[in-house]
């Protein structure tokens, strides 16, 4: 569950990112952030992960509150979160097997957490036959499932993609949703942060949509506001 | 999912990124073998200097004329206290003839000295100190005792090596320093170097949670493994270089004065100086090169 109460977020060289912003998000919601370049989108998301902190109001994410979160506390908020970027951020030296290992790894999964949940996830992204190919073998639809199994393999509260279908086609970005909705009825809360009109539309869900940093349409079953500029 | 600490994985993590990272790991040992190569030769040239003004120091002696009406024994007696004091190192007797034949010795062109006789000089003792820098005090000490007539020495000598001793240790452990510093900034840089093309790596381990420290051993393990293999391979390199430079110096004859110690009685102690400034090299730039990218 995220709270965003009044929340500003001003950068070091004077940029006033939000102004003032009020979201709330339960678990179990599919929402999407939509909004123009330079809105305040990619701001909501880095708060979301405490790569920055809100300069003013109150923030809550899955119980931690990041206003005053201690740095020890910041990685086992992450682990109610999972991210999926645009450009996929695999390591290309391992497998995809060993992509989502190296992710559990991360927080102190044993070996025989992996064997047990990675073919789980794999199978749950249609990618189980392709376990052993390094991601530069793969379409980039398929890189991006690869994405989605990480985020999805320690079993996170919460997903958030930052413009997850940037880099592919229509038919595979229509595919990532499909995969990211499921995933959303499997109940995962899901954030998914695009540009892209025509994938928002074919979705019946809740629409946030942000212009200069302040919210300006918050509206649920799959209503697009069009005096956005996308 | 609780947190764990599994050193094996962190072991194992690190010594697989070496390979993985076979280029910047190359570079990074041959850094550190430099560093300790230019460090160990001058920290072994340092330690032969002091070596050779420690035997220039044994050499230096001052000397105990005894009074003239002294007896055998009262002289024997006087030897013993003399010895009795606490820098005295030895003491050599010298008696009056001994002396006097000291003192003809490359005069035997003089003929003036051919008609003296051999009691004309006094007895006296040759004393060596054990810390030429207590010499005065000592000397002072002897020349308290009865039957010690005058005491004869070079204290701007005894000054001098001193003064030369400290300059010379004061020099090695500054230059040490300074080359301490100046390989843990390159091995750092090296370090860095290779976490910047595996930032990606740690930014994904972050955003999925993984602790600081978490992220941080592997690295420390992979920089220690570094410094300890650097440190193997310039021990083996030094050992080569002090031998053939050795010797060179020791078949020389311009170079004949220049003595030089044997490396294998000091093998242990530089193996042992390479293994901790390398693991301290090693540890220390992993942590401060991966100090910036923890920051996400």
């Amino acid at each position: 569950m995220i709270r965003f109460k009044e929340i500003q977020k001003a950068y070091d060289n004077g940029t006033k990112a939000l102004k003032g912003v009020n979201l709330r998000i339960d678990d179990g919601e599919f929402v999407f952030l939509v909004g123009p370049s330079g809105s305040g989108k990619s701001t909501i998301v880095k708060l979301i992960t405490a790569e920055e902190a809100p300069s003013g109001g109150r923030l809550m994410v899955n119980g931690y509150n990041l206003n005053n979160i201690r740095p020890g506390q910041v990685p086992f908020m992450r682990r109610t979160l999972g991210v999926i970027f645009q450009d996929f951020r695999l390591i290309e030296k391992k497998t995809i097997q060993e992509n989502l290992i190296f992710a559990m790894r991360a927080i102190g999964a044993s070996p025989r957490e992996t064997r047990k949940r990675v073919p789980y996830v794999l199978e749950l992204v249609g990618l189980e036959q392709k376990a052993g190919c390094r991601p530069t073998e793969l379409s980039g639809g398929e890189q991006q499932r690869v994405a989605i199994a990480r985020a999805l393999v320690n079993n996170p509260q919460m997903i958030i993609a930052d413009e997850p279908t940037g880099n592919l086609d229509p038919m595979r970005s229509l595919e990532i949703m499909m995969l990211l909705e499921r995933i959303n009825e499997l109940g995962t809360t899901l954030l998914v942060v695009t540009h892209e009109r025509e994938l928002v539309d074919r979705f019946s869900k809740r629409v946030v949509a942000i212009e200069n940093g302040r919210i300006i349409s918050d509206e649920t079953g799959g209503y697009y506001n069009d005096e956005v500029t996308i | 999912m609780k947190l764990r600490y599994n050193f094996g994985y962190f072991i194992s993590e690190g010594f697989h990124s070496i390979f993985t990272h076979g280029f910047m790991s190359f570079a990074a040992v041959c850094m550190i073998v430099c560093c300790l190569l230019i460090m160990g030769s001058f920290s072994l040239v340092a330690v032969n200097v002091d070596h050779m003004l420690g035997d220039l120091e044994a050499e230096n002696e001052f000397t105990a004329i005894v009074e003239e009406t002294y007896t055998d024994g009262q002289t024997t007696q006087l030897q013993a206290a003399i010895r009795g004091i606490p820098n005295v190192a030895s003491t050599t007797y010298v008696s009056k003839a001994e002396a006097m034949a000291a003192f003809k010795e490359g005069r035997e062109d003089n003929e003036l000295l051919n008609d003296l006789p051999d009691d004309v000089l006094r007895a006296r003792f040759r004393i060596h100190v054990v810390d030429i820098e207590r010499m005065k005090e000592t000397a002072s000490q002897v020349e308290a005792l009865d039957g010690v007539a005058k005491i004869r020495a070079e204290f701007e000598i005894a000054e001098g090596f001193v003064v030369l001793r400290d300059i010379a240790g004061a020099v090695a452990i500054i230059l040490v320093v300074i080359l301490l510093l100046v390989s843990l900034f390159i091995i750092a840089n090296t370090i860095k170097l290779a976490t910047f093309n595996r930032r990606e790596e740690i930014a994904i381990m972050k955003m999925c949670g993984a602790t600081n420290g978490f992220v941080r051993w592997p690295f420390v393990f992979e920089g220690m493994l570094l410094g300890l293999a650097g440190a193997l391979v310039a021990f083996l390199f030094q050992w080569g270089v002090y031998s053939l430079v050795a010797n060179a110096v020791t078949g020389s004859d311009t170079m004949s004065l220049i003595t030089v110690l044997a490396f294998r009685p000091m093998a242990l102690r530089v193996l042992g100086a390479f293994v901790g400034t390398g693991l301290l090299i090693g540890t220390s730039g992993s942590v401060l090169a991966i100090r910036k990218f923890l920051q996400v």
